[in-house]
């Protein structure tokens, strides 16, 4: 479904994303770990549209969307969400996931039964009227995936969400994440909170300083040697295989 | 064809101007690269400080050369005061937040002139305002070469205070690193008081520098703050060295464009420049910003 | 209630002029327009979040465009206008072009539009087409078909029924994908283009409805006076005028500029009437802007809903 071949980009000098590849297939969940300042999050970006790659290629679905502006790539199917949550503070939860609904249909009531529908669907139908401002972290963790989901995206890419979560709220977004799943959307996750990976995907990718130095199921990765030296350090592998 | 001599003198006299141009836009460019605040205000404090030295010649008939020191002083005053009872209070969150604040600290800075100092036009006679200096076939007027001289001091004077002085290394460093700084144990808010009070004290000195050949009206803030932008964003804002570059550059633009375009259309020079230096170099000449 | 509310105050809006003096009935024709310019600043700024310190760009190009169709070339004012609104509607967008796509945002943006401004205003000083600095006048033939009225009677209805347009315009914001795109991008840019939305076009939009709205504002001030000149038309002070009433009324609600206009337009006539009574206040006229002045920095400080918020139920869109 999703196609990233050697793509690189640039920062100044310094580069973020160095020739990386990954292939995401239909109704997969797949894993992307490294650790900090591995470059995950430009990865991300950069596949979504924000950044201009500086070479490679991205497809999605068979298109080529290498260098499309984020809105043509939400139009192709995928949808990102971010890491530092950016809910829009002023309006309604509800009003939050319209925005994301109005992708499809620019009738208001439409956008109004599908924005509750997705609430409902990631857990969050007692919210809507509450202002984005005065959510909890979980329940902006909820929302962003509440509104990249309105758009009914084919892809969706989750940029850690369930970093600052405690273990109750980490358990009941595994659930939304796999029943999203289940309804057929493909998923691609960052994801720092290790249980949860190994426990939600089927493959993970490893990045480290920019670089893709494995892939493989979460059982194998956690046996890679390259993986424990690079990305976990000293004694992290023992946390791995817990 | 104009004459050749017509145009350095033109030059010459850009330069003049331009040296207070300098100044006040080194005050801008400090307050913004310490405080990351576009203040909007810049022209109308200057306005008050020109009232300042006017007030001061004409009802204690101090010589505006001779009031300097204490309308500078008075000016930093102001600043100081002014940062820790609106600016620095209010003025957090998005930056247009702050724009529109100092913005509201300017409408009312222009009315209370307008409504205490009414709308008319105000210059000072001093005695020495005809006298020329002769330079190669240019004359030029002593009040410019004096005030330009004595801006450019000034501005040499806060150089040496920034590189010096303790304070002045607590202000760079906030400006650099502003959490580094409170780590060390600088006390950030009073150096962003300091800084907002020194860029104000800048408009102190220079509306001295300005009155002898100038004149002040509640407007001419708003005249001002433009130049002051378009000098600011030209050098590279929080670049000083780029408010001196962009300040003489403006300087001469202005006395070339009213030379070759007449006093009206000369100006839009600046606005042009201005506009043309966003869209397509927003970090000016000296500037880093992304 | 709510509707039985609003059909007072429109009873009331259409009633006033017949009741009052005609002095009174032009202040309430002011408001309108005030309120009017106002609601097109809001648009982009209050809705999109687009703050602009030169929206008078749009207004004079308005004023000057249907002025110069009129006086030059001998267009009727009523076909001037929407060509005025049109030249309005371009400038926006060349002006959001230029800006957006060199990436300018927040306080620079403000800064351009402010910038702009004064290069129309500079221009219309110095072009022959628009006569200078001396301005231009009107040739005054009071017949409805020339836009211009005997009774001013007519004049502030038509300033209301702007005002209801441009209330209508804010309402179908709070309630259509455009409007609640502006706001998304209003609120945070990077999450509106990740949930798909062309934040570069749909900012152009909007600049170009609200100079649309705005040069029709100018027109229209045309029209009433008679004359318009380089800083009435082009200066900072229009344009500070529209970004003060909306911040002050509540930017981003439907009603933020009427309430601002409303309020302001009472300080004016109320200075006004002191400096009429108490001589020694002549001069007092600035003091409602001091007032204005005062109330944007605590508004932006403390109550950024503005005025509307606190009448009850949050209008926002």
């Amino acid at each position: 479904m999703l196609e990233v071949r050697e793509l690189s980009k640039a920062f100044g000098g310094l580069k973020a994303v160095d020739q990386a590849s990954l292939d995401v297939r239909a109704g997969e969940i797949v894993g992307l770990i490294g650790p900090n300042g591995a470059g995950k999050t430009t990865l991300f970006a950069t596949i979504a549209g924000f950044h201009k790659p500086d070479a490679g290629r991205i497809s999605l679905q068979g298109h080529d969307i290498t260098g499309m502006a984020p809105h043509r790539i939400c139009a192709a199917g995928m949808v990102r969400t971010f890491q530092i949550t950016q809910p829009f503070a002023r309006i309604s939860v509800r009003e939050n996931i319209m925005v994301g609904a109005y992708f499809r249909t620019a009738d208001r009531h439409e956008a109004a039964s599908l924005a509750e529908a997705v609430a409902n669907q990631v857990g969050m139908g007692d919210q809507l009227d509450r202002p984005g401002s005065d959510l909890t972290v979980a329940g902006r963790k909820r929302l962003e995936l509440a509104r990249a989901l309105a758009t009914r995206p084919a892809l969706l890419l989750l940029d850690e969400v369930m970093a600052g979560l405690n273990p109750t709220e980490i358990a009941e977004i595994v659930q939304v994440i796999r029943e999203v799943r289940r309804a057929g959307v493909t998923i691609l996750l960052i994801e720092h909170v290790m249980q949860a990976v190994t426990s939600l995907a089927e493959r993970v990718y490893v990045l480290n300083q920019g670089r893709m130095i494995a892939e493989g199921t979460p059982a194998a990765i956690a046996e890679n040697p390259e993986v424990v030296e690079a990305y976990l350090g000293h004694g992290a592998a023992r946390v791995l295989r817990a | 064809m104009l004459d050749p001599q017509i145009i350095i003198a033109g030059v010459l006299n850009g330069l003049l101007a331009g040296g207070i141009y300098v100044l006040v836009a080194v005050g801008l460019t400090l307050i913004y690269g310490v405080l990351h605040i576009i203040n909007f205000a810049h022209g109308s404090l200057l306005m008050l400080a020109m009232y300042a030295v006017f007030f001061l010649w004409r009802l204690a008939g101090l010589d505006p050369y001779v009031s300097l020191p204490l309308v500078t002083a008075g000016a930093f005053a102001v600043g100081f005061v002014l940062y820790r009872l609106v600016i620095g209070r209010f003025s957090h969150g998005k930056d247009e937040n702050i724009l529109l604040i100092t913005l509201g600290v300017s409408i009312v800075a222009d009315n209370l002139a307008l409504l205490f100092f009414g709308g008319d036009t105000q210059t000072i006679d001093v005695p020495y305002a005809g006298d020329i200096i002769q330079v190669g076939a240019a004359f030029l007027p002593l009040p410019k070469v004096i005030s330009c001289g004595a801006a450019l001091l000034i501005c040499l004077v806060l150089g040496l205070f920034m590189t010096r002085t303790d304070t002045g290394k607590a202000i760079r460093a906030v400006a650099r690193e502003r959490q580094g700084a409170r780590l060390v144990g600088i006390d950030v808010e009073h150096v962003f008081a300091v800084s907002y009070g020194i860029g104000i004290a800048c408009l102190g000195a220079a509306a001295c520098l300005l009155m002898p050949t100038f004149y002040v009206t509640p407007q001419s803030g708003y005249a001002f703050v433009l130049v002051a932008f378009t000098i600011v964003v030209l050098g590279g804002m929080g670049s000083f060295l780029g408010a001196a570059v962009g300040g003489f550059l403006i300087g001469i633009t202005e006395s070339l464009g009213g030379l070759f375009l007449g006093e009206q259309l000369g100006q839009i020079g600046i606005s042009l420049i201005f506009i043309l230096i966003l869209l397509l170099k927003p970090t000016g000449l000296f500037g880093s910003r992304a | 209630m709510r509707h039985l509310a609003l059909a007072a105050a429109l009873l009331a809006a259409v009633v006033y002029p017949l009741l009052v003096p005609n002095y009174l009935a032009t202040v309430g024709m002011l408001m309108f327009f005030t309120a009017f310019i106002g609601q097109s600043w809001n648009i982009s700024g209050g809705f999109a979040g687009q703050t602009s310190f030169g929206h008078a760009a749009f207004f004079g190009v308005g004023a000057y465009t249907s002025t110069i169709l009129q006086v030059t070339y001998g267009w009727n004012p009523w076909l001037a206008w929407p060509a005025a609104m049109a030249m309005g509607g371009l400038v926006g967008a060349g002006i959001a072009v230029l800006s957006f796509r060199a990436g300018l945002r927040g306080s620079y943006f403000a800064l351009i539009t402010l910038a702009f401004a004064e290069v129309f205003r500079i221009a219309a000083n110095s072009a022959s087409i628009t006569r200078g600095g001396l301005g231009m006048l009107i040739k005054a033939d009071q017949r409805p078909i020339n836009f211009q009225f005997k009774d001013q009677i007519w004049i502030y209805y038509l300033a209301f029924a702007l005002c209801l347009v441009s209330l209508l315009i804010a309402w179908w914001l709070t309630r259509s994908r455009f409007g609640a795109r502006l706001v998304a991008i209003r609120e945070n840019e990077d999450a509106a283009r990740a949930l798909g939305i062309d934040v570069f076009t749909e900012k152009v939009k909007v600049l170009a409805l609200s100079g649309a709205m705005c040069a029709a504002g100018g027109t229209f001030y045309a029209q009433k006076y008679l004359y318009i000149d380089p800083n009435i038309a082009f200066g900072i002070d229009k344009s500070v005028e529209m970004l003060l009433v909306t911040m002050v009324g509540g930017a981003g609600t439907i009603f933020g500029p009427l309430i601002g206009s409303i309020a302001l337009t009472t300080i004016n006539e109320l200075t006004r009437a002191a400096a009429s009574v108490f001589p020694a206040l002549k001069n007092v006229q600035p003091l409602s802007l001091i007032v204005y002045g005062a109330m944007l920095v605590l508004i932006v400080a403390r109550l950024p809903d503005g005025f509307a918020s606190l009448l009850g139920r949050r209008r926002h869109a």
